[in-house]
């Protein structure tokens, strides 16, 4: 009887954690990150049309082939017109996927965004 | 409950092996992926265009993955008759669930080949193909709890392991698309903490179907049921179910989530390890030499896996520490613990429950491929050390090359001498794997009669020899079924 107790106790308990993850928990951080605007997220779908997660890492989540792109807009080293000059032709190991200009511009407008909440803690 | 050898069938006589030989495939398919995507470290043109590591890595992922639960629900539709005292609830019905997983696995591949993704990590695939793998999961939870009938007040601890495998697998698989509800997808830091949330616990939950499966077989091993029933066990369970419901978050330390989340997951920190160590190294003292002996591989296998646990609690521990995380977050040490982790010990826990199956089912035919099958354990493992190695020294460099602000390309460069190492150990875990998944192929597809005690009722299923054909020979080889 202890057992399933503390079977349902912890139950509960990630039941109320998974609750302040989805709302709490991942709120304050945002605040005062910018909104989503049409253009970063249609650039999210394409990133995901395109699987780059397979070799580029978002905050870590995504494969190691390539570098991550977190802050690639403004990283010094990098910035938007190197990043936007690599979506266009490809590289040694990136395929070029023939992107449209507007689906440049959409997948530049989303790394935009995932830098400004990125550097949001920092800044 | 009913000793197993009363039952009368307790599961259609061709399901098991169909299972586990759509998961061994899974296996073969998934290294072949993984090798061509390891080719592509050291040799970045190698099918670039016609099959970039865009589509290399999912199929990889995916089927490595699918090698993992298919072997693990296989082993459990073997067990759960036999921890239940009853047959089979649903014959038919997992028989469709392996016709589901089967067809979703055929789309999902054809997708990844003709690129069609739209999903997320781990979940390439377009999105509504999520719901088709809930979907070919029904039939077989409906046959645990139909068959199993728990019971949880009194019940042995692979009855919780189980039952927490399936429940959380259809959690973590719902959670994992919530990125589909704008409130989380237009907010990256949700959207990113709860990915990695249902990621990291569905790993969990899938560990759980195979730490059931193993306790179940060193229970029988043994010979003695309260191994299962021990507060030792329900200590070590209820440690590694506190795991994966809260340990995720040491994957988001670099997430700018609230600093509590960090905290929970630093606070409850990789133990989940330690418990399988602690519960392996006993079961291998307490083991007399003659039933060491006597199922020597499944032993092998349990032992191997047993010092994964320790190597991979080292790094586990490490990158579980804020101050390390910082550094190794991104780099191929965590590719080396994921690596540890699936094929040292998830894979060498699997192939000790097919192998004990094989042993209970087909003694002969196994013993017949036996050397093959030790080789290629040994040739993997050796080659899983290499490779881990090259791995963790890969990511060592990293960490240098960013500690000196060295562009990526100078990085990767100086990664060189280590990715080759990765590669060509790769290789040799290939080889190592496939002389493995041939044999127990091989093993799996011999013409053998199964002990009487087991044999199958007409219209169920039928063996292609009398039924008791064999069944001194079994009966002398193999232990009292539970």
């Amino acid at each position: 009887m202890t057992r399933f107790r503390i079977f349902l106790t912890l139950i509960g308990a990630y039941l109320l954690y998974s609750g302040f993850v989805f709302t709490k928990g991942t709120e304050t951080a945002m605040k005062p990150a910018p909104h989503p605007t049409e253009l970063a997220m249609a650039g999210k779908r394409i990133f995901q049309d395109y699987n780059c997660a397979a070799c580029h890492q978002v905050y870590g989540l995504g494969g190691y082939l390539g570098p991550d792109l977190t802050t690639a807009w403004s990283d010094p080293k990098r910035g938007p017109r190197y990043v936007e000059a690599l979506i266009r032709s490809g590289g040694s190991r990136m395929p070029n996927f023939q992107f449209t200009d507007s689906q440049v511009k959409e997948l530049v407008a989303y790394l935009a965004f995932i830098d400004a909440t990125a550097a949001h803690e920092t800044r | 409950m009913k000793p197993a050898d009363t039952l009368k069938p307790p599961v259609p006589v061709r399901l098991v092996p169909a299972f586990f030989a759509l998961s061994l495939s899974y296996l073969l398919l998934g290294l072949l992926f993984g090798t061509v995507g390891s080719l592509q470290y050291v040799l970045p043109d190698f099918l670039k265009e016609a099959l970039s590591f865009q589509k290399t890595r999912p199929l990889h992922v995916y089927l490595v993955t699918s090698w993992i639960f298919t072997a693990a629900q296989g082993a459990v539709y073997y067990f759960l008759p036999r921890a239940a005292g009853r047959p089979l609830r649903w014959p038919a019905g997992a028989w469709l669930h392996w016709a589901l997983q089967l067809l979703t696995s055929a789309i999902i591949v054809g997708c990844f080949f003709t690129g069609r993704f739209g999903g997320r990590e781990y979940l390439e695939f377009p999105p509504a193909l999520g719901g088709l793998i809930a979907l070919s999961w029904v039939p077989f939870a409906v046959n645990f709890f139909a068959t199993l009938r728990p019971r949880y007040r009194n019940a042995p601890v692979y009855h919780y392991s189980w039952t927490v495998g399936i429940v959380f697998f259809f959690i973590t698989l719902s959670e994992s698309y919530l990125w589909l509800v704008d409130h989380f997808f237009d907010n990256p830091v949700r959207d990113i903490t709860v990915q990695w949330k249902a990621l990291g616990s569905m790993v969990g939950s899938w560990n759980m179907l195979i730490y059931g499966c193993t306790m179940f077989v060193m229970s029988r091993i043994k010979g003695n049921e309260e191994l299962a029933r021990s507060r030792g066990a329900f200590f070590f369970f209820f440690l590694g179910f506190t795991n994966l419901l809260f340990n995720w978050g040491h994957h988001t330390y670099v997430v700018p989530a609230a600093p509590w989340v960090r905290n929970v997951s630093y606070i409850i920190s990789m133990t989940e390890l330690v418990l399988l160590a602690q519960l392996l190294w006993n079961f291998r003292r307490s083991l007399s030499e003659a039933q060491l002996s006597f199922r020597k591989l499944t032993c092998r296998l349990i032992s191997l896996a047993d010092g994964w646990v320790l190597l991979n609690l080292t790094v586990a521990i490490a990158i579980s520490v804020p101050a390390l995380n910082r550094y190794t977050h991104g780099t191929h040490i965590t590719v080396a613990h994921a690596m540890g982790a699936t094929i040292g010990i998830n894979t060498m826990l699997l192939l000790a429950s097919l192998t004990y199956v094989l042993q209970q089912e087909k003694p002969r035919a196994l013993a017949r491929y036996l050397g093959p099958l030790k080789r290629g354990v040994t040739l993997t493992n050796g080659a899983l050390l290499v490779f881990w190695i090259a791995l963790v020294g890969g990511g060592l460099v990293k960490i240098a090359g960013q500690l000196e602000s060295q562009s990526f390309a100078t990085i990767m460069q100086h990664c060189a001498p280590f990715f080759k190492l990765f590669a060509g150990s790769g290789l040799l875990i290939l080889v190592g794997l496939t002389m493995v998944i041939f044999g127990l192929l091989g093993v799996l597809a011999a013409r053998e009669g199964r002990p009487a005690a087991t044999a199958p009722k007409a219209g169920v299923g039928r063996s292609r020899q009398p039924a008791n054909a064999h069944a001194p020979q079994a009966a002398s080889q193999a232990p009292a079924q539970v």
